[in-house]
């Protein structure tokens, strides 16, 4: 190699754990490079449409396992383009959880009082803000209707989402066509631009080495635009400091990859993988029943058939969210449209004999899909994930030109897990099938095992070493300057969508990564207002950044 | 619109097999790869066959060997369960619907060995009816695709993009958690 580029500070991905970063650190006058596997898709690019190749397939990964299968973003922006905005904070409780370790997971420093400054950093930054009844999508009505009517409660979830840009195509996992969403394209990462970072879109990093000055090479690879199996180049940058925010399906694997170069690893690397303990049941409603029992009806004569309309997730069920109750048995019940592909394959027929998503009876369900209602569970499970050895590149074996692949990560529910998810199936049958509003199933795991939007904790924050990959500030134990900003840093499920602590936790890491790179000879500064440049979130945080960067 | 010429008998297992995933009206009388086990256009009326024919899907140089093992499973299948099979079609093509089912059952179910194999090969079937993945989704509404007729999926606005103006019952339907921080959204 001839030359090597070299940079300050080197960022791998650019969803919630890199984006944030990236922009505080190129606001502070660092040399900010940021690699992202993904394509840098424009708004006229985000497709409503379902054609193979549409960003439908481009912007995110479908990767199977032995067990699990993950789907996450592959664009820049990563998760934030193509989920469904739902923004709330974890529970007080989260923070106390034991898990599998049987100790607390979380690093002594943080719960939810020491993270609410840095929550409301980011929902300052993007904005996040709550969702009034009046405009809640009928599916999300519906939801709330049927909890009500079984003595619940239900809460509009708040969200990222500018509700006067949003016309409620549902089309929010091929990333947002009008700009409603308030995905990272939006914010930090025009910030960061603005500020000097360079972002690099299909540039899928392999490897890291360490340098003979302390710092990091990185090693990467051209990916083609169209198939995403072809690689057209490969090169690397040195950095001071690397950030790695892949991804939780991907931090580990480039930290495996790496372990012949960098030394060993420590032992969480690549364990305690988390699926958020997500679990889908589908309910086809009784039109005739929501009308009757519920009282609902949309003006034109129909009292549902809405599935089709909204913007993801917008009500749920946080009864089950009491601290007082023993871990494995709190959970959230969340309303969630789901596009056709790869999710309605998984539906079963309810009532009938298993396996039944497939035959007759399916297609006879699918002609009933406008009056589908899907809830979205979101339990403690055990962090049972564990990366098995690294394909040849990237984190899978890519079977399709884009979307498909079979990655290494291995998931056995555990006893406790498994009653957990059979616990909240059947509250959601209780509350949907009173009274013949409808009839519920839960998606099959025979196919591709159980399934996760959020993936977490396969690279995990902790005090201890022997459980966690990183420490409080999540830097790599035994590798200074590299630190870890995804959600492969969560140390566990988080009973509601995770985005929002993800993000709060990377803006939280910013202070000590400002500080690493300050002692490697890095001329930069913390302390950058919201990327609008609203100030309040920083004020607020300012106390606990001081003692991140001096301690 | 799909091909309705003579299929061969690769072509035809395929087809049995998409249609077995989701069944359909035969497109003659004598069609023997659709096994008429439900009204309206299935996966192969949607379109099997052309998307599992796209490069796209990574599985199209592959499809010869898909019917040739299915093939193979077919007549495993029926010397276990004593059934004599019509030599004028492909094996897989003479089980009948029921045993057809119960072979897929057994190739996705956990614990086979070339499961994740057909468990793909299920996916793109089943993607052909459900997404039209094929085939811009706009025009496949305007054509008439069954799949997406079936379910009911409306039809987008002049330029090809959907908006719901009218998108919710407009009114508080349930208390909220008594925990919830009204300035955040959030439990306190």
């Amino acid at each position: 190699m001839t030359s090597v580029e070299k940079t300050d500070v080197l960022v791998i991905g650019s969803g919630f754990g890199g984006a944030i970063p990236a922009y505080h650190l190129a606001a502070g006058g660092a040399r900010v490079v940021v690699l992202e596997r993904g394509p840098w898709l424009s708004s006229e690019e985000m497709d409503h449409d379902f054609l193979l190749g549409s960003s439908y397939t481009r912007a995110f990964d479908f990767v199977v396992g032995d067990g699990m299968s993950v789907l996450g973003g592959n664009c820049v922006g990563g998760g934030s383009v193509v989920n469904f905005a739902a923004m709330p904070r974890a529970p007080r409780f989260v923070f106390e959880r034991r898990g599998s370790v049987n100790r607390r997971m979380w690093p002594a420093a943080i719960d939810r009082d020491t993270l609410d400054p840095w929550y409301d950093r980011v929902a300052e930054a993007l904005p996040v803000t709550t969702q009034e009844w009046g405009t809640v999508p009928y599916a999300g009505g519906l939801w709330a209707a049927a909890c009500h009517h079984a003595g619940r409660t239900a809460n509009p979830v708040p969200s990222a989402v500018d509700l006067d840009k949003c016309v409620n195509c549902n089309w929010m996992m091929s990333g947002c066509r009008f700009d409603a969403k308030r995905s990272l394209l939006l914010n930090y990462l025009p910030a960061a631009v603005a500020h000097g970072a360079r972002i690099r879109p299909l540039h899928e990093v392999q490897r890291l080495e360490r340098t003979d000055d302390g710092g990091y090479r990185v090693h990467y690879t051209v990916v083609d635009a169209e198939d995403y199996r072809v690689h057209t180049g490969e090169g690397a940058i040195d950095a001071k400091i690397v950030v790695l925010a892949a991804g939780a399906g991907a931090t580990p694997v480039i930290l495996q990859r790496s372990q012949p170069d960098l030394g060993a690893m420590p032992h969480a690397v690549g364990r305690y993988f988390s699926g958020n303990g997500e679990r889908l049941n589908t309910a086809v409603v009784n039109e005739d029943r929501v009308r009757d029992v519920l009282g609902l009806a949309r003006g034109d004569g129909r009292a549902y058939e809405g599935y089709q309309i909204g913007r993801g997730p917008c009500v749920a069920s946080w009864d089950r969210l009491d601290g007082s109750l023993p871990e494995y048995s709190r959970y959230s019940l969340e309303q969630l449209y789901f596009p056709p592909g790869l999710g309605t394959i998984l539906a079963q027929v309810p009532g009938a004999p298993r396996p039944s998503w497939f035959g007759a009876a399916k297609k006879e369900m699918l002609r009933r899909w406008r009056s589908w209602l899907i809830i979205f569970t979101m339990i403690e499970d055990d962090n049972e994930g564990v990366f098995g050895p690294p394909p040849p590149r990237g984190n899978a074996n890519r079977v399709s030109q884009q979307m498909l692949g079979h990655g290494t990560i291995s998931y056995h529910p555990t006893a406790n897990t498994q009653r957990a998810w059979a616990e909240s199936d059947a509250d959601v049958k209780s509350i949907l099938e009173r009274d013949g509003l409808a009839e519920v199933a839960p998606w099959t795991n025979d196919l591709v095992g159980a399934y996760t939007v959020h993936p977490l904790a396969s690279c995990r924050i902790g005090d201890d070493p022997a459980t966690s990959a990183l420490d409080d500030r999540h830097e790599l134990r035994g590798h200074p300057g590299v630190f870890v900003t995804d959600g492969s840093a969560v140390p566990g499920a988080l009973t509601v969508n995770p985005a929002m602590t993800i993000a709060a936790l990377a803006e939280r890491a910013v202070p000590g990564i400002v500080r690493a790179a300050r002692e490697r000879g890095v001329d930069v500064v913390y302390g950058a207002p919201a990327p609008d440049g609203a100030t309040s979130g920083r004020r607020a945080t300012g106390a606990q950044a001081a003692e991140l960067m001096n301690r | 619109m799909p091909d309705t010429r003579p299929s061969d008998p690769r072509t035809m297992t395929l087809e049995a097999f998409a249609d077995t995933v989701l069944p359909g009206e035969k497109r003659s009388p004598d069609d023997r790869a659709i096994a008429g086990a439900a009204p309206g256009g299935g996966a192969v009326a949607a379109g099997a066959i052309e998307l599992l024919r796209t490069p796209a899907t990574g599985i199209a140089d592959g499809l010869d060997d898909y019917a040739d093992l299915l093939t193979k499973h077919a007549l495993g299948y029926a010397a276990e369960h004593g059934l004599q099979l019509d030599e004028t079609v492909p094996p897989f093509v003479a089980l009948p619907f029921e045993h057809r089912t119960a072979l897929v059952q057994a190739l996705t179910a956990p614990g086979h060995p070339e499961k994740p194999f057909w468990v793909l090969l299920a996916l793109f079937s089943y993607m052909a009816f459900d997404s039209a993945a094929h085939l811009n989704t706009r025009q496949a509404l305007a054509s008439g695709h069954p799949g997406l007729t079936a379910m009911g999926v409306s039809t987008p606005d002049a330029d090809g993009l959907w908006r719901f103006a009218e998108h919710s019952y407009g009114r508080r339907l349930s208390d909220v958690h008594p925990d919830t921080d009204h300035s955040t959204g959030s439990l306190a």
